[in-house]
């Protein structure tokens, strides 16, 4: 662990990717901890937010809810016993967090991840009982409410041995939020044996900033499964979440879905160190470019005999304006290893938009069926709320109908 | 049904087809026939109105209607349906969505199981499709789709011997589509055949022979077909035209 002089010191270190962020241009966020349990004290506006992210104001479909605006707490919710579900803050109370508590971030890493610890931000608290399975979702949610300020969170989620959850965290801005700073630190852990799907799906202002920073731990064949998608204009993203496959038979699949819109600037990366004999990762990322900046990168690491990973990038452009970028990179220091990439950049196909309209569907109607196949193709099981969410997006941004 | 008038085609930037005049009634099958790369393929991409051909002269009219430049999917509106020889993949679009899609008849989906499509329907089309499975699953979305006038571009070619029955039973069924006892074939088609196997299915009317972008001469299927297997293309060729 850092001392805090030498995490200070990273206060200025830029990130490796994506456009620089001036922390000084932003207030950090009001902290104004008031917690509820009946969604009804949540205002319609706020649900109705929710509800864009895949978050549902109800209990009945899922195991719990927790929800942030800005830097503080303002509804928990938990319908299990197998669940530990409450602000970080109030879990440093409850336990010694040492072992958690930056260990798969380094809080040196940038000037976000220093901010974040040097602000001792609070964030969510998620952990699952050993061998117990929480059959329905937690959701999560981060409401960034003021406009030119900073929200700073930090989240750990600990899946104990031979438990399994699922995570959809949903990220959006209040109405008045136009150009602010969201800053999420997320460490995970994914004990032997464990298994944890976690979906994050973005939809914020235009000029707003992003800058996630996770890192995943996982165990001897433990699980991690990450869905990552943007469809809404935004400032800007960047992201490079870290997974370490340390237990042997560990695996990761990482999918995320992004369009590019005009003014926007996505660089979306992932790196995954398989450190275990007989480890695997996948890495599948589709993205659309409609004028904005758009990168995809993925760095595969083989460190232990036995390996296997993939790495997918393809991309459609849609216009000339904008950039694509696909960066596909995979590093070994063992021989037995079976690591491969396939990147593509490109329009929609000629062909195939004709082969459906000469079953009769118009062009707009080919085109769409495309792209949404192309979207929702990067990852399996995708929730139905999403899937009208794509939908949507693709009508907005009129990508065919 | 069909009056193609002095068409001619440029493809790639070559003319591939200079001046072909063809005529198909209500409830005809004909079959093209003629070597690789002499426009067959180019002249049903045309009658479709698929992007790569362009019509530099002549026209195309199809039930009075001069569909020469109209978009592709208006002519499948009116009932032209193609089964492509080499059809794209498409990532992401399952069979089952489009076929869902183009029904006019919602029960299509549960007959995969008789064109032995119901496990592909969940697959992208055309994805890691064998030769026999994309033919089954061009037939399934025809027959979803019920076109009036059927281009089959070598309806048989890559099928296995097992399942060339099932092929050839399905495009019996689509050309003669609510017919019932011998009232006869309602739909009409035109028909690339290399090998005339799918012949023994459907029973063609008449025959072309397409030979450097030209129809050369035409007659009753089984004879041509009996001609080229006896002689090759350039001498059946020689032979009729001398008898035109």
């Amino acid at each position: 662990m850092q001392n805090g002089k030498d995490v200070k010191e990273s206060l200025n270190k830029k990130a490796n990717y994506g456009p620089d962020v001036n922390l000084d241009d932003y207030k950090v966020g009001t902290y104004t901890p008031e917690i509820t349990n009946d969604i009804d004290d949540v205002s319609d506006d706020v649900k109705k937010r929710m509800v864009n992210v895949g978050v549902m104001p109800c209990k009945t479909s899922r195991s719990g809810t927790i929800f942030f605006i800005d830097n503080g707490p303002s509804y928990v919710s938990s319908e299990s016993k197998d669940l530990e579900l409450l602000p970080i803050r109030e879990a440093a109370k409850k336990y010694d967090l040492s072992e958690y508590l930056w260990k798969a971030v380094d809080p040196g890493k940038d000037k976000y991840t220093s901010k974040t610890y040097l602000e001792d931000s609070d964030g969510y608290f998620i952990r699952v009982k050993a061998g117990k399975h929480i059959k329905t979702p937690v959701q999560t949610c981060m409401l960034l409410n003021r406009n030119k300020q900073m929200q700073n969170l930090h989240n750990i989620i600990i899946v104990e041995e031979n438990a399994s959850l699922e995570v959809i965290t949903g990220c959006t801005t209040g109405k008045h939020a136009h150009e602010s700073l969201h800053v999420g630190v997320s460490e995970t852990y994914v004990k032997d044996g464990g298994s944890l799907k976690f979906s994050m799906i973005h939809n914020w202002s235009q000029g707003t900033h992003v800058r996630p920073r996770s890192g995943c731990i996982v165990g001897r064949n433990a699980k991690f499964v990450n869905n990552y998608i943007i469809l809404n204009k935004v400032g800007s993203v960047q992201s490079y979440p870290a997974t370490y496959l340390n237990g042997e038979g560990a695996s990761a699949k990482y999918s995320s879905i992004c369009l590019g819109h005009e003014g926007s600037d996505i660089d979306m990366g992932c790196l995954v160190e398989l450190n275990a004999p007989g480890t695997s990762a996948e890495i599948i990322s589709r993205s659309i470019t409609l004028g904005g900046r758009m990168v995809a990168r993925g760095r595969l690491v083989g460190r232990a005999p036995g390996v296997k990973a993939h790495l997918e990038c393809r991309s459609l452009v849609l216009n000339d304006a904008g950039l694509t970028l696909a960066v596909p990179e995979l590093e070994s220091t063992v021989a037995d290893v079976e690591m491969t990439h396939e990147a593509a950049v490109g329009k929609i196909a000629r062909d195939q938009v004709e082969y459906l309209m000469m079953r009769g569907l118009t062009e707009d109607e080919a085109v769409g069926m495309i792209v949404r196949g192309f979207l929702e193709g990067g990852i399996s099981g995708l929730p139905p709320e999403l899937k009208k969410d794509i939908d949507d997006a693709i009508a907005k941004a009129n990508l065919g109908s | 049904m069909l009056k193609i008038k002095d068409l001619h085609v440029e493809a790639g930037g070559k003319e591939i087809l200079r001046g072909i005049n063809l005529e198909i009634m209500d409830g005809q099958t004909s079959v093209l026939f003629g070597p690789n790369g002499s426009g067959k393929s180019t002249l049903l991409a045309a009658i479709m109105g698929l992007g790569h051909c362009k019509v530099t002269k002549g026209n195309i009219v199809y039930n009075g209607v001069d569909i020469t430049n109209m978009p592709i999917d208006e002519r499948a509106r009116m009932g032209i349906g193609m089964m492509m020889q080499r059809p794209p993949n498409i990532v992401g679009v399952k069979l089952k969505d489009l076929v869902r899609v183009i029904s006019k008849d919602d029960s299509v989906t549960d007959r995969a199981n008789e064109f032995r499509m119901d496990n592909f329907l969940e697959r992208d089309i055309n994805v890691g499709f064998s030769g026999g499975e994309i033919k089954r699953s061009e037939l399934l979305q025809l027959t979803a789709q019920k076109p009036k006038f059927v281009l089959l571009d070598e309806p048989e070619s890559g099928v296995d011997l097992e399942s060339i029955d099932l092929v050839g039973k399905k495009v019996r069924e689509l050309l003669y589509e609510d017919s019932h006892c011998d009232l006869g074939k309602t739909v009409s088609a035109l028909v690339i055949t290399h090998t005339g196997q799918i012949l023994d299915h459907i029973g063609a009317d008449r025959a072309y022979i397409l030979n450097d972008g030209h129809i050369k001469c035409s007659g009753r299927p089984t004879d041509l077909l009996k001609d080229i297997r006896e002689r090759g293309y350039k001498e059946c060729i020689q032979c009729r035209m001398v008898k035109m």
